[in-house]
Formats: structure tokens, sequence, C-alpha cells
């Protein structure tokens, strides 16, 4: 294994990720919902009365994220190396596996190992090792 | 107050994907390539938001109203299934192909990215295949209960 030493970010990679968490304490406490992207747009596709205000608010929060970023200082950079074909691939598998499984890396690799669930463990363990697999495969073995 | 909430959490945690790097599908799967040049930055993203989310855990785990008096609705299940399972590892593929993770694709679709854009759209469509699905599976296992029934 050799780490990149250039483009290791730890100060700011961790200052984000205490924002993560900050935002996360922020809609368990006040709203008492676990700040999972997946499931919080998931529940917008099957409307239940009096459930999709803070589910939208939350979601245009993060949309207009990047809008807020940028008064206060320019984005950092932003590549994205899948062509299109790819990426709507890439899209329909999170959907659906997303979903299927309860959430992703916010509900469960985030607020889930925060509550220690048993099957959040497991679910973070299964797309981390599936997402490793899958870059091994395309970038050492197809490429 | 709590949708006011909600859209505060969710440009806080936006904020924290930009910052924390995580808003880069090219530095998401350059931490995804252990056997490239690897760059570990995302694990102190988790480590960071994890020390955050377990101080606030503990205390929303004793109550049973949030602090704007709405019921606390945390998940209880303990059921470690195949869908559980293989729902995980199909998100896994998905999100190792083109380093986007749902809450990623929501800011890159923010930044005016047409590719996040297609990625958004894409996810909308896998979860309304999952809605369609479920919703068939469920009137599958209801037609079935009352066919037992008279039967």
């Amino acid at each position: 294994m050799t780490i990149d030493w250039n483009h290791f970010t730890p100060l700011s990679s961790l200052a984000g990720g205490v924002l993560i968490g900050v935002a996360a304490a922020l809609l368990a406490l006040c709203n008492g919902r676990i700040a999972g992207i997946s499931g919080i747009v998931g529940g917008l596709l099957r409307p239940q009365r009096g459930d999709l205000g803070w589910r939208a608010a939350f979601v245009i929060g993060l949309i207009l994220a990047p809008l807020l970023y940028r008064v206060l200082a320019p984005l950092p950079e932003i590549r994205i190396e899948a062509g299109s074909g790819l990426i709507i691939l890439a899209g329909l598998l999170v959907g659906v596996g997303t979903r299927y499984g309860a959430g992703c890396t916010s509900g469960h690799g985030i607020c889930g190992l925060s509550r220690r669930s048993p099957r959040s463990i497991v679910a973070t363990l299964s797309f981390m090792a599936a997402g490793f697999a899958t870059v091994f495969v395309m970038r050492h073995l197809l490429a | 107050m709590n949708l006011l909430f909600a859209l505060l959490s969710g440009l806080i945690f936006g904020l924290g994907l930009i910052l924390a790097g995580m808003a880069n599908p090219a530095k998401v799967l350059a931490f995804l390539d252990l056997a490239g040049l690897w760059d570990p930055s995302l694990a102190l993203v988790m480590g960071g938001g994890i020390a955050m989310g377990s101080l606030a855990f503990a205390l929303a785990r004793r109550r049973t109203q949030s602090l704007l008096g709405l019921p606390m609705q945390l998940p209880t299940s303990r059921q470690l299934d195949r869908r559980l399972i293989g729902g995980s590892v199909t998100f896994g593929i998905g999100w190792g192909l083109a380093g986007i993770c749902p809450g990623p694709a929501l800011v890159l679709l923010g930044s005016g990215s047409d590719k996040g854009m297609i990625f958004v759209v894409a996810m909308l469509a896998g979860m309304g295949a999952f809605e369609i699905l479920e919703r068939r599976s469920v009137a599958a296992a209801n037609d079935k209960h009352t066919h037992g029934k008279t039967a």
C-alpha cells in the first residue's frame, strides 16, 4: 500500500466529518430523526401526510450547501472521472441498493456506527468491502 | 420550526461533505483504491462524524421526545438478513463505480454539475424501482394470505 501524502487532507477531512456529525446531532436531537440521506430521499417517493416537509427541507439544505460554501470560500476541486453511461449505472445501483439495504454512508456509516447498531456495522462492512473490490476490479483488473 | 432545523441540518451536512472532500468523486475513489495511490483522508471523515455522532446519540437515546417535542424515531430493527447485506453490497458496487453516494450526489446537483444531475436522476429511478417492487411483493404477500384464509 502506498499512501498519497500529496492529496492527504487530515485537518479539513476531520473538520468536515465533525460538521457532518453536528448536522446529524441537530436532526436527531431537534427532529428526532436519523440523518440518512437515502432514507430521507426515499421517503419522499413514499408520500405520507406530515412526513414530507422535513425531508424536503433537509434535501433543499444539502442542495443549497455548495452555493453557501461559495459565498464563504472557493469550492474545492470536483472531478468526476466516470462517463455518463457509468454514472447512470452507478446511480441506479446506489438507488436500489441503499433502499434494500436501508441506508448508505450517512445513515449506516455515520449515524448507525455512532449508535453501535449491529445492522449498520454489517451494512457498512458490506458496502465498504464492495466499494474497495469494485475500484480494484475497475482500476487494476479491467483497466 | 422543525422545518427550519431540518434545513439547517441539511446545510451543515452539505458544508461538511464539501469541506471533508466527500463531494469530490475523484477523492472518494482515491480512498477506495487500496492497491493504488491511497488517500486515507475519508477515514478521518468517518472518525470525526462518528465521534460527534456518538455523543449526540448517547443523549438522544435517553429521550422519548426531541427538543422540539417531536417523537424520537430512531431505528429499532436488529435483523441481519440477505436484504440488508445484498442491498449494501449493491450500493457499494455503485459507489465504487463512480465515487458518488447519495449525500454528495445532492451536493453535486447543487454545484451545477451535469454528471451530478444525471446521477441523481438515475438514483431516483433506482429508488422508484424499489418502491414499485416493494408494493408488488407486499400485494402478492397479502394476496397469498387472503387466499390461504378462504381455502
